[in-house]
């Protein structure tokens, strides 16, 4: 039981990311192909989770929508970890200086500004499109990573093998990435699978309100977006997107608690 | 203070090197040049960023917050209208998370590692994992559409009964509410587990006090600071963050209006919008700070 929430969140992730790779390769139906006469069919034996609107899969836009929010959320973590971990290390690196003044107080000024706003002021202005909601729900993840990297490098400073690795001459450049980041790294794959789930929500919000991913590729926050209309008599359109939605983000949120249970001695202690 | 006005230069320099000019977007496509230079200039477009920077601050500060490009009327004017959805928005939603968050998580705690402890934390996992929009849809569809109890969107005003606004405001507090809710229960839960392991609790219950006066007289208080500070965070998410749940329900509220806003190209009305939003936000958190003081003594010397 103890690593239960892991296997689970593990099992539901792992059955999104299979659903996004076989998307590539094969969906039941064409979804370019619009039939009319099919339309809104309940889920049944030829269309599994029912059509849509247009008379597509709804299975087929599902898998393919999975492609679009783990690369979206993906590309978004990627962002934040790739420019918030080097400048949280170079804060906790030179601690109380400049340097770490600097980044520090901007992080908390990034976290002051309304995240949703300032992402649809984005992708308002910039024009809407993956890439903007990309790089928009990435800025808001630089911080996180930046925060969570000194706090756990500061403390990481104090060691004595960090003390050794500099009385050998070695710059704090080379500590941070040889000594610190190896052993930090738990924690910021903890995290990381925390963002990625909040970066699937954010994708949904922003495609929901028009400023995502564009049609025709299906996104999930899109075909809720497009069943609002329909779901008084059609509630399989909104219920299905929304099952997805939530299926991904409670197996990675799963799957980042369970990880932090084994990767975390304090916390594994305090649950004992 | 110093974090207002770099906040302020970072909304300004987003919305400037933004492509789309207001005048030509007012005008249309078909728009002569010489119309929209004069629009220009009378928006003050013309003159240049550094000037009209100070002229939007200073404006700011006596209250001021310009004309918007669209709608030809005052800034605060829309504002002041608006805020009189959202404020009582975001505290109902906070209430409802509070009163659900609170006692969830007590109980949690106190059953740690029980059935009724992993129900409730299975339970803020799907909480938190549900799209808010998405829940409010189904929100509507259930309590709107089939039971008619309210109404599935819109807003009614304050002067038209109060009972009626809060009814109006009621789905949307609820869809707001459900992953703060989830999230407080959780710190609720974790601060309050933290506390009881704590010496003194033992000591309290070494003497004779029992569990529920313990919780009650002792830890709860001591774990209230991590939990103010969320509530802290939720509150200013709520202002802000219902950007989406008021395009669900059509709430002529703050995000509401920035939303348009942004898509008319009402720069200043977004610039304007998105400072007040930033002020509220850093205000909230010096008024946590100061709740901490309250709430645990050994912090009032250095507030």
């Amino acid at each position: 039981m103890k690593n239960g929430s892991l296997i689970f969140g593990a099992l539901l992730s792992v059955l999104v990311i299979i659903a996004a790779g076989v998307s590539f390769l094969w969906v039941p139906f064409d979804i370019t192909q619009l039939s009319i006469p099919d339309k809104l069919q309940t889920p049944n034996k030829i269309h599994w989770l029912g059509t849509d609107h247009f008379g597509r899969d709804i299975l087929s836009m599902i898998m393919i929508g999975a492609r679009t929010s783990l690369a979206v959320a993906l590309l978004a973590v990627g962002i934040g970890f790739s420019i918030g971990v080097p400048l949280g290390l170079a804060a906790a690196a030179r601690k109380n200086s400049l340097i770490d003044e600097v980044i520090m107080r901007t992080n908390d000024l990034i976290f002051a500004f309304p995240s949703l706003v300032i992402a649809i002021l984005i992708t308002a202005l910039f024009g809407a499109g993956a890439m903007n909601a990309i790089i928009a729900i990435g800025i808001f993840n630089i911080p996180v990573f930046a925060r969570v990297s000194r706090g756990a490098a500061l403390s990481l400073w104090q060691k004595e093998f960090i003390l050794a690795a500099r009385v050998s001459g070695k710059s704090d450049f080379l500590i941070s990435a040889e000594h610190i980041l190896p052993n930090i790294a738990n924690l910021l794959i903890v995290q990381g699978t925390i963002q990625f789930s909040l970066g699937i929500l954010a994708e949904a919000g922003l495609s929901y309100v028009g400023l995502g991913t564009q049609p025709p590729i299906p996104s999930w926050g899109r075909m809720l977006a497009d069943a609002q209309t329909m779901v008084s008599f059609a509630p399989h359109l909104a219920i299905i997107p929304g099952t997805a939605i939530i299926v991904t983000v409670l197996g990675l949120n799963l799957m980042g608690d369970g990880l932090r249970d084994i990767l975390d001695p304090r916390v594994r202690k305090s649950r004992e | 203070m110093i974090s207002l006005c770099l906040a302020s230069v970072i909304i300004f320099t987003i919305v400037e090197i933004a492509p789309g000019d207001p005048a030509s977007f007012m005008l249309g496509i078909n728009a002569q040049e010489d119309t929209i230079a004069a629009l220009r200039a009378e928006l003050g477009l013309d003159q240049d960023k550094l000037s009209r920077y100070f002229s939007w601050i200073s404006g700011m500060v006596q209250g001021d917050f310009g004309t918007s490009y669209t709608y030809r009327s005052p800034i605060s004017n829309m504002i002041a209208d608006r805020i009189w959805v959202s404020l009582p928005l975001a505290l109902y939603a906070l209430v409802i998370s509070t009163l659900i968050a609170f006692p969830a998580g007590i109980y949690a705690a106190t059953q740690r590692g029980k059935v009724g402890d992993v129900a409730v934390m299975g339970a803020t996992q799907f909480g938190i994992a549900i799209p808010n929009f998405w829940f409010a849809m189904i929100l509507v569809v259930i309590f709107a559409l089939k039971l008619r109890w309210f109404s599935a969107g819109g807003f009614v005003e304050w002067e038209n009964g109060i009972f009626q606004s809060i009814k109006s405001l009621t789905l949307p507090a609820i869809a707001l509410a459900l992953p703060q809710a989830s999230i407080l229960s959780r710190v609720m839960r974790s601060a309050l587990i933290e506390t009881l392991s704590e010496d003194y609790i033992r000591t309290a219950r070494a003497k004779g006090f029992g569990k529920r006066a313990v919780i009650w007289r002792h830890a709860l208080r001591n774990a209230l600071i991590p939990v103010l500070t969320i509530i802290g965070l939720q509150f200013s998410f709520l202002l802000a963050g219902a950007i989406i749940i008021e395009q669900v329900f059509f709430l002529p509220g703050l995000g509401r209006l920035v939303f348009q806003a942004i898509t008319q190209r009402d720069l200043i009305v977004v610039e304007s919008v998105v400072m007040l939003l930033v002020f509220a936000v850093i205000t909230v958190n010096f008024i946590v700070d100061i709740a901490y003081a309250i709430a645990d003594p050994r912090l009032r010397r250095r507030v």
